[in-house]
């Protein structure tokens, strides 16, 4: 089948049945999303399928609809998203292993949501698991990234 | 490496008085400089002044041996060698370097010896050096118990200031000018002139000679890096999903394996059956290993899915195998002949409840899982008599001689390359999951494996935080606590994690008592008991360990005291406290916290105070009893760890404490049937959510003697004060964990 991820066209053979996630990490290498619990109890496997938000553990190759962008097609080092330099100014990450996917999901929500209140920040991203316990510069994060993407 | 294990396990008495018999012997080897791992790997045109900074054309590396579990570790040990050495974070290498010797540490092995932190006496003291001793002499290299900071503070400095010392030498032998004309600026010296000689280009000179050793540290006045806030060094790559930890790790040739033991942990394995799995797609081999098999195919994915279809047939659990009936032996454990140690005992316990109105309570914690986000994985290779490891641990001399004792090796021919962990909270303290991978690797030699355990065999496989009991009787007299008189059963962490690491246990276990026994409350008749629970489930240290739990036990029984003193439970702490730097943190949670004023009908705030870690934490939880249940609604936190080197990571280590702390107060315990942990994955062990979690306001104090780590102390204060909280607000005292059994949160 073929897969659209991050502006480049990848042509794989796998069961309609595999978990995009093991399809990005383990057939191209893309080892931004993270296997965090294989039931989208986590988060930690967030990329976007069209700019929403999808969790790559539950969603099976051949249902893949649209063009996949993981955090590495998100922004680079070099070149920042709004969130990921919103991520950075806040210095949210600890040991770093949700949040490429806490980012996946912030930046789908902001653009779907480009104000959002405290309980809607609350409730998008509560889907994802931070054991270090960093939700509160998550929450900061999300606010930082609103304003600079409303251009504020 | 042979003599030095010998000697150790017969040394290796951490946790009693023969701790200093060990340490006599050892005198000798310690005075003796430890070896630079550096220098063995040396190429030419490099230089290694010491074990933690290498030089070369390419520029300069700093050796971060203390892992980076997610608590900064890497950063603030590349802090620590950059504000002696004058290098900018980012020019230069950041390496966690090889296992070695010379990276011990100095003061863990204290953790383990009942020195309470407070005490500055000739046994406390001697027992400080020993834990210096012990750590040196076994080459314990270990990252654990909070003690990057105070263990490197000096360390790296010095290592810092050696290199920096050395560079100018070399300068000045390079250019013929005075040492004196000569000055450090971003990697470079820089001559009267201007003119810069960047560090690199200084390595051939400083390569013949030998190391200045006479430096003088700064004084922390001109420190322009350490007690600023500056960028964690791995926040870029942490931000945009490049960093690669031991999970990512991908190799030319790489196959995916998964292992599956049994879940009641060292039950074995009678047989199985994989006829169906063995033709699934991408299977490549399935084995026997201890206790299980192996899966090995082309994907984790597929490798899983094949895990799944093999039909095991485990053995029975070789512990008490339920959950109620495992209570029911801590229950039993209240006896003489399982006493194991007493090492608070204050005025005369026993006359002072005889005859008085004695208040009893009994609590009640559970077993708990560390499942850091990151599930136990590795890559090794076996090639010709070489065994390569790649990972992410907290004990790399343990990973290489455990491996080297698995693959028939001698331990140099182990090498283990540290990489990132996703998290640990003690899990990667143990090395069972690369022994796994190493297994396997004896049958399919000359390819590189990645072994990755799914989060169900993580979760089931954990070596968990122990359940406990305590038991508590106390006394109040003149609107002031009189007695209090705590005993504490569970089992020994100590005993049984290093029990797996090939290691004795002698004497009582701090952990058991550790976070009660200790505390700074000048109680007329105070006694803390502690008593040993025979093995059940293997457990392990768990963030903040055996004050993970007992702050919880100590805390909310001194509240209940407190509230029957009729006395205000902050001021009635304060009232008992000794210890200034403690009562200084008291103070200021209660000036944050706006305590004693009116919240309004429905709300309440506990208080909760812990010395753990040599770090006194006071914490004021707010909370509203809504409809809906008990919300969260402020944390205030307070910690001294002597001085602030890194003000950003300290709040966000003493934030995520909380959080850790209150999220599995609120919402998890593992269960036990028939020897199998019944919480296998986030649904049913979520710890806190981001719309649970308060919010939370930090200080730090800096009036301690001392300096200290941070990623601990802040749990242990988290749970009590919530309990002390819903009953400020409801008028329930909850005396089991989780809380979310007896009451509901928003």
């Amino acid at each position: 089948m073929r897969l659209r991820v991050n502006g480049t066209d990848h042509e794989v053979e796998v069961e309609d049945d595999m978990p995009l996630l093991w399809v990005l990490r383990d057939e191209l290498g893309i080892t931004g999303p993270k296997y965090g619990c294989g039931i989208a109890q986590c988060g930690a496997c967030t990329v976007h399928v069209d700019g929403v938000a999808v969790r790559s553990c539950q969603l099976a190759a051949a249902d893949v609809d649209g063009e996949v962008t993981t955090i590495e097609g998100l922004g680079t080092p070099q070149a920042l998203h709004a969130v990921q330099q919103a991520w950075v100014d806040h210095q949210v990450a600890q040991c770093g292993y949700c949040q490429s996917g806490q980012i996946m999901q912030a930046a789908s929500f902001l653009d779907l949501n480009p104000e959002p209140t405290d309980e809607q920040i609350d409730a998008a991203m509560s889907g994802n698991l931070c054991r270090c316990g960093t939700y509160p510069r998550i929450r900061a994060a999300v606010k930082t990234a609103a304003a600079k993407l409303q251009g504020v | 490496m042979g003599r030095v294990k010998t000697i150790a396990r017969r040394s290796f008495l951490v946790g009693s008085v023969a701790v200093l018999g060990g340490v006599a012997f050892g005198t000798y080897m310690y005075k003796r400089d430890v070896k630079n791992p550096l220098l063995a790997e040396l190429k030419p045109g490099e230089v290694a002044f010491n074990p933690y900074v290498k030089v070369d054309a390419q520029g300069v590396t700093l050796i971060t041996p203390r892992a980076d579990v997610g608590q900064g570790a890497y950063s603030i040990q590349a802090h620590l060698l950059a504000e002696e050495l004058d290098v900018e974070l980012a020019d230069v290498r950041i390496d966690p370097g090889m296992p070695s010797a010379a990276y011990y540490n100095g003061v863990v092995a204290a953790e383990g010896m009942p020195i309470a932190a407070t005490s500055d006496s000739m046994m406390a003291r001697t027992g400080r050096g020993a834990a210096d001793v012990l750590g040196k002499f076994l080459g314990l290299q270990l990252t654990g118990g909070s003690s990057t900071v105070p263990d490197m503070y000096d360390r790296l400095r010095h290592a810092g200031a050696v290199a920096r010392a050395t560079l100018l030498a070399a300068a000045a032998q390079q250019t013929g000018l005075e040492r004196d004309q000569l000055r450090t600026e971003s990697g470079a010296v820089v001559l009267p002139d201007g003119m810069r000689l960047a560090y690199a280009d200084l390595a051939a000179t400083a390569a013949e000679i030998d190391p200045v050793q006479d430096v003088t540290l700064r004084d922390p006045s001109e420190w322009r890096m350490l007690g600023r806030d500056h960028l964690r060094t791995d926040i870029i790559a942490k931000s945009t999903g490049t960093q690669i930890y031991g999970i990512d790790m991908v190799m030319e040739g790489m196959v995916h394996a998964t292992t599956r033991t049994n879940p009641a942990l060292g039950g074995g394995i009678l047989g199985y059956d994989a006829t169906e799995a063995e033709v699934m797609r991408g299977v490549q081999a399935i084995m026997p290993i201890t206790g299980g098999f192996a899966v090995v195919a082309d994907n984790t994915w597929r490798a899983f899915r094949a895990a799944d279809a093999v039909k095991a047939d485990w053995g029975e659990a070789p512990y008490i195998g339920d959950t109620a009936a495992q209570f029911a032996d801590v229950a039993a454990s209240f006896v003489e002949d399982r006493q194991d140690s007493r090492f608070k005992d204050e005025g005369d316990v026993d006359a002072a409840l005889k005859g008085a109105d004695v208040l009893e309570a009994e609590y009640r914690i559970p077993y708990l899982a560390h499942a850091p986000l990151e599930p136990m994985s590795v890559v090794v290779k076996l090639a010709e008599g070489r065994l390569d490891i790649w990972t992410g641990t907290q004990i790399p001399r343990f990973v290489q001689e455990g491996a080297a004792a698995v693959a028939g090796l001698e331990a140099e021919n182990v090498h283990v390359h540290v990489l990132m962990s996703g998290g640990s909270f003690g899990r990667r303290l143990e090395d069972d999951y690369i022994r796994q991978a190493v297994e396997i690797a004896l049958e399919i030699p000359d390819t590189p494996i990645k072994m990755v355990w799914s989060r169900e065999e993580d979760m089931t496989h954990d070596f968990p935080r122990p359940l406990a009991i305590s038991r508590a009787r106390g006394a109040v007299s003149g609107g002031q606590v009189a007695a209090y008189d705590l005993g504490i059963a569970a089992p020994s962490v100590t005993a049984s994690s290093l029990g797996r690491l090939g290691q004795p246990a002698i004497g009582p276990d701090v952990a058991i008592v550790a976070g009660a026994w200790d505390q700074p409350y000048a109680i007329p008749d105070y006694r803390v008991t502690g008593y040993r629970v025979p093995p059940m489930v293997p457990v392990s240290s768990w963030r903040s360990v055996g004050a993970s739990g007992n702050g919880f036990l100590h805390e909310s029984f001194l509240d209940e005291l407190c509230h029957a003193a009729g006395a205000d439970p902050l001021e009635e702490r304060l009232r008992l406290c000794w210890h200034d730097t403690s009562r200084k943190v008291l103070e200021a949670v209660a000036e944050m916290s706006g305590w004693g004023s009116d919240l309004g009908p429905g709300r309440g705030r506990g208080i909760a105070f812990t010395l753990s870690f040599g770090v006194p934490v006071a914490e004021v939880v707010e909370v509203t009893d809504t409809d809906r249940g008990i919300r969260i609604d402020k944390v205030f936190v307070a910690a001294d760890v002597g001085r602030v080197l890194d003000p950003v990571n300290f709040e966000a280590q003493l934030s995520g404490g909380v959080i850790w702390g209150l999220g599995h107060a609120m919402n998890c315990e593992l269960t036990y049937s028939g020897g199998v942990a019944q919480q296998d994955n986030f649904h049913v062990f979520e710890g806190m959510r981001l719309h649970q979690t308060p919010q939370i306001m930090v200080r730090g104090l800096e009036n301690g003697d001392r300096i200290r780590g941070i990623g601990e102390p802040g749990v242990p204060p988290a749970a009590p004060a919530l309990g002390n909280a819903i009953f400020a607000a409801t008028g329930k005292r909850i005396r089991e964990l989780p809380f979310a059994k007896h009451v509901d949160f928003v």
